[in-house]
């Protein structure tokens, strides 16, 4: 199977995308951001329908506009009322866009359905070169800014009382959070990009008390999940994304089982 | 002890259109243990985001001394949203307060640090405990730890012992006592609770609206708080 190059570019792109999502999972579901990275993907699937209508890579696309509307939704606050409903409201607009562009665009239904759900054979080597880099970005700045990050996360009043600058860093992190969505939709579409961001990190929780072991946890379940699901699409011709959902909904479904068991 | 560490002056303060005090004096000495008493709303809470800084003064000043970076606040606040599932064990807690430019995992002199104030703290033996599973007393400790992770000379205590049982309010103020008295730390301590404060303070700051009272615990009578000592 790895004979192959597009198998090869999958597992390689696939790799990345588990370890990017795994990380910043944990963030994600400390910050309970789970329904703002679902709406980030909505966002950016409209960018790479925008992106396929411009005739750019969609990577491109989605990056503009889940960059642009990360920094936006910083600016929003914390007024947390009004933010779901903002939120609900930009949401239905990005997939209102998206259909448009992709209408637009006269492209062929395949590659709106590689948007939407995902897929293994659209990876070129290309494709790789920029995860990485793009990954390569995330990483360096979450090190960088990690001891912040996880005050601010798991304890937001204590970091706000010690006068973190807990604005700025929320918008670093919406940013960030922007680039590993663009990057993870890559594999599993935009529609389900969401499960390798918060799925494994909201297992994780039910197994490790320390923010350093829940990102392991977190990134082992989500490797877990797109090896896996990489391999049984190969062999059965199903979709990969599938695949992955089912993975990680078991893997969070045995977590609470798990924590029910130990009460 | 007559070293001041923080002088408030003619300090005022109003929220957009509402005053909440005016005229405020007070000198807080060194290694004093002070109680911030009063009823809901008159202001305590505010006075302490003065201090942090956190809200500007809309009158008068409120100085450090001898400077402003010689002053190093910890402040327990009054909530804290930590709920049952709450992941991280009492140990990780406590060390998030290490958030400076650095590796992302602690240092061996960091790792120690938060060791130590675990000892001080007795937090020790349920370090590894998740927070979310500790008992409110335990919280508090936890909170108090953190808060003291990086050496302050300033600690507030923000109503940190409203939710507790009597045992452990004791056991929570007995610790901090113990480090005021030990290390020099200059305590503030905002409560409702009269008797608690006449058992620990040194001196009182009453609040009440458009007034206030201050001097040794020992002339906070019960005439002053007036129906407050029910508490
Ligand atoms: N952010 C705010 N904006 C407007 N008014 C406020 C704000 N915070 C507190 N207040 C008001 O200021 C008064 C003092 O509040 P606070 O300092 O919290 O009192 P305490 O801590 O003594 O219970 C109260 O009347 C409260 O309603
Ligand atoms: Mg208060």
């Amino acid at each position: 199977m790895l004979s192959y190059p597009f198998m090869q570019n999958a597992y390689m792109a696939g790799t990345l995308i588990a370890i990017i999502s795994g990380i910043m999972g944990v963030f994600v579901i400390a910050r309970n951001m789970s329904f703002l990275t679902h709406t980030l993907s909505e966002i950016g699937f409209a960018g790479a329908a925008f992106g396929i209508f411009m005739g750019w890579q969609p990577l491109n696309g989605m990056l503009l506009f889940t960059t642009i509307s990360s920094i936006g939704v910083g600016e929003l606050g914390a007024k947390s009322s009004r933010r779901e409903n903002s939120i609900t409201a930009i949401s239905a607009l990005a997939i209102g866009l998206g259909i448009l562009f992709l209408s637009l665009a006269d492209s062929n239904a395949s590659y709106a359905t590689g948007i939407l759900f995902g897929s293994v054979i659209g990876i070129s080597r290309q494709n790789v070169i920029q995860m990485v880099a793009l990954s390569a970005v995330v990483l360096i700045v979450t090190a960088f800014i990690y001891r912040f990050l996880k005050f601010d996360s798991f304890d937001a009043i204590g970091a706000r009382v010690e006068g973190l600058w807990t604005r700025t860093l929320s918008v670093i992190f919406l940013v960030l959070l922007a680039f590993s969505v663009s990057v993870a939709a890559q594999i599993v579409g935009s529609l389900l990009i969401f499960i390798l961001l918060t799925l494994p990190a909201a297992a994780a929780k039910y197994y490790a008390h320390t923010v350093g072991m829940m990102i392991g946890v977190a990134v082992t379940f989500s490797l877990l999940g797109v090896w896996i699901g990489l391999y049984l699409s190969y062999v059965t011709n199903w979709p990969v994304s599938f695949f992955i959902a089912v993975i990680e909904v078991l893997f969070y479904f045995s977590a609470l089982i798990f924590q029910r068991l130990k009460a | 002890m007559t070293e001041s560490i923080l002088k408030l002056n003619q300090l005022a303060f109003a929220y957009s259109d509402k005053q909440v005090f005016t005229n405020l004096n007070y000198d807080l000495k060194k290694g004093d243990f002070l109680s911030i008493v009063g009823e809901n709303g008159v202001g305590k809470t505010t006075l302490m985001r003065l201090i942090l800084q956190e809200l500007k003064p809309t009158g008068g000043t409120l100085s450090f001394l001898p400077n402003r970076q010689a002053v190093k606040v910890g402040y327990v606040p009054q909530f804290r949203n930590i709920d049952s599932e709450y992941p991280l064990s009492i140990q990780d807690f406590v060390g998030l307060n290490f958030a400076r430019v650095g590796l992302p995992w602690l240092n061996r002199a960091e790792r120690k640090r938060v060791s130590d104030i675990l000892a001080e703290t007795k937090l020790i033996q349920m370090r590894h405990r998740p927070l979310g599973q500790a008992s409110g007393g335990e919280k508090q400790k936890a909170y108090l730890a953190q808060a003291l992770l990086d050496q302050p000379n300033l600690l507030i205590l923000d109503e940190s012992t409203a939710s507790l049982d009597p045992i452990a309010k004791t056991e929570l103020l007995d610790l901090v006592k113990q480090i005021n008295q030990e290390q020099q730390l200059t305590v503030i301590f905002v409560t409702h609770d009269i008797p608690l404060a006449r058992r620990y303070a040194d001196d009182y700051l009453f609040l009440s609206a458009g007034h206030y009272e201050a001097g040794p615990i020992a002339a906070l009578t019960n005439e002053k708080v007036g129906d407050m000592d029910h508490a």
